[in-house]
């Protein structure tokens, strides 16, 4: 069990997402409530409210502008939640991973079945804020569906950065860092609430090789019906972030369950 | 004339441990252990807390890996094979580990398709596991609704949901009543009569004495003793117990390696006695009225007393 080994899951992941999903389906008008109803009240709050005092943001109307971004962050929010509070209920507190660990899987089997739940999790959120987008007419681009890859991707991406700080958890408290001095910070520098052209050119730069600026710099020309441009080095952020996230959240977790 | 029955030589034992050696930030928790389990047999790893039972387990499984020593479980190495190992064996873990939002029956038919199951063949089990647990009217509850001693029973039938032909099981009975650790004993002594390979850990005497055909008492790691449980109280210590406690018990003490006593030990304010010959040690102290004695026969617990020591481990 080489710490650093390549990643071997086997298809017996599928009975654990499985059962994430049985789980969720128990419990999932709470769940869905709160994965979004917050990002909701940000977009038409903050959309119409705040809209109405601001001229165009970005050459469109503030609730246009802040679509893409609501997508994106709301993706990015629900995967993080579920790779840190709720894997960590299941690795740490009930203990369902030590009982999976005991069926013929590997943990990186049940590594992985978290990542691609997270992901999945990030999706139902985002998908239903661009549902919203939708019914609100804030957008009624052909062109949304394109956003569903990039949806797809960003909760891939933030559900493996997550699982890398599930693994060092000690506790709940230590994820409240990761939402204070990294999330809640990241969206304000990735063009969610505004452009990041308003922002120092130094920190300009720093926004540029952020996952959630990739994020919003794919989803917002397609919410407006247009072809991103430099599509190519976005997705590679993405990509970069999401498969070393995973590689580096599955060396952390072998290295926390040898111990 | 010899009889045509395969030696134990013929068939491969299920587990086989050499060797083994693992350390954690330069502790040994488990040093140079060697052992066999055969198929069919209940083989016991006793010792204190922290000895090395659950590391031991751990790696056995496959979860850990060795720092040195090699390990085959159902023929397979491990952990280079554990996956596969691991498709034939039931585990009850000390902590239980069931699923709070699944029902008693949903906790087994979804722990059912980890070992790549069909949901027909689970199903065709559950209702027999259950009634083997016990559980059979508790089918639909939820997981909160369980007594401690009916989770550890259903997690017992959950072990079982693959039929595997070796069960491992920590501190079984740990924290459970008397009746339902009575009850538990009951369905693994079952389990053994239906040719299954158990191995569990204990800190329970008379749980090693009830169930296991042979027992390893481990400290700090290392291999301590190895035999039957009869064998290791015939081997390791006198027969003859007698704790003697009241006024004079000091005085008595003195006097007693003239009185037959091979062995005296002083815990608190009662004296140990341990001898072969007890009449006269008996004769002595039924002439000094003061004095109140329980004379009994040397048991595990004596003998793991003996070999492990009276201090604490916490």
């Amino acid at each position: 069990m080489n710490l650093y080994a390549v990643p071997s899951p086997s298809i017996r992941f599928l009975p654990v997402l499985r059962r994430h999903f049985l789980v969720w389906r128990k419990l999932a008008l709470p769940s869905v409530l709160g994965n979004i109803a917050d990002p909701l009240i940000t977009l038409v709050a903050f959309g119409y409210g705040l809209g109405r005092l601001l001229p165009q943001v970005g050459g469109v109307d503030y609730i246009v502008f802040l679509a893409a971004g609501s997508v994106c962050m709301s993706t990015m929010m629900a995967a993080s939640f579920e790779a840190l509070y709720s894997a960590f209920s299941r690795m740490h507190v009930q203990r369902t991973w030590e009982s999976l660990l005991n069926a013929p899987l590997l943990l990186d089997d049940v590594v992985v079945a978290e990542w691609l739940w997270a992901a999945i999790k990030g999706c139902f959120s985002g998908i239903a804020i661009i549902l919203v987008a939708w019914l609100l007419g804030v957008s009624r681009s052909p062109m949304l569906l394109a956003v569903l890859p990039v949806v797809l991707l960003t909760g891939l991406c933030f559900a493996a950065l997550g699982l890398c700080f599930n693994a060092l958890a000690r506790g709940y408290d230590f994820f409240s860092y990761y939402f204070t001095l990294v999330l809640t910070p990241m969206t304000f520098l990735s063009g969610v609430f505004f452009p990041v052209s308003g922002l120092p050119t130094w920190l300009q730069r720093f926004s540029d090789v952020l996952p959630l600026t990739a994020a919003v710099s794919l989803a917002r020309p397609l919410v407006l019906g247009q072809w991103p441009p430099d599509a190519a080095r976005h997705l590679a952020v993405l990509i970069a972030y999401g498969v070393g996230g995973l590689y580096l959240a599955l060396v952390l977790t072998r290295r926390r369950f040898a111990a | 004339m010899p009889e045509s029955r395969p030696s134990a030589s013929v068939i491969p034992p299920v587990l086989r441990v050499r060797a083994l050696v693992k350390s954690f930030g330069g502790q040994r928790a488990v040093d140079a252990l060697s052992f066999e389990v055969a198929a069919g047999e209940c083989f016991g790893l006793l010792g204190p807390n922290g000895a090395g039972k659950s590391t031991t387990l751990k790696l056995a499984l496959g979860l850990l890996e060795p720092d040195h020593g090699a390990i085959e479980l159902l023929g397979a190495p491990v952990p280079a094979r554990a996956r596969e190992a691991r498709a034939e064996v039931g585990v009850v873990p000390q902590s239980d580990a069931l699923d709070p939002d699944f029902t008693v029956a949903e906790n087994l038919l979804v722990f059912g398709r980890y070992f790549g199951l069909s949901d027909a063949a689970i199903r065709a089990r559950i209702g027999p596991l259950l009634e083997f647990a016990q559980l059979g009217a508790k089918r639909d509850a939820r997981i909160q609704e369980l007594s401690g001693g009916m989770k550890r029973r259903l997690t017992i039938a959950r072990a079982l949901i693959n039929d595997p032909r070796i069960l491992f099981l920590d501190e079984p009975t740990t924290g459970l009543d008397p009746q339902a650790r009575h009850l538990i004993w009951e369905r693994l002594k079952q389990l053994i009569a239906q040719g299954k390979t158990i191995v569990l850990t204990t800190h329970f005497m008379d749980e090693a004495e009830r169930l296991c055909d042979r027992l390893a008492i481990i400290d700090h790691g290392r291999m301590i003793a190895e035999a039957s449980p009869a064998a290791l109280i015939r081997r390791e210590i006198e027969p003859h117990v007698i704790e003697v406690h009241g006024p004079g018990y000091a005085e008595w003490s003195r006097r007693a390696a003239g009185l037959g006593c091979e062995r005296l030990e002083t815990v608190g304010e009662t004296v140990f006695a341990y001898c072969r010959q007890p009449e006269r040690a008996l004769a002595s102290l039924q002439q000094q009225a003061a004095l109140r004695y329980l004379h009994r026969p040397a048991n595990l617990e004596d003998v793991f007393l003996k070999l492990t020591g009276r201090d604490l481990r916490d």
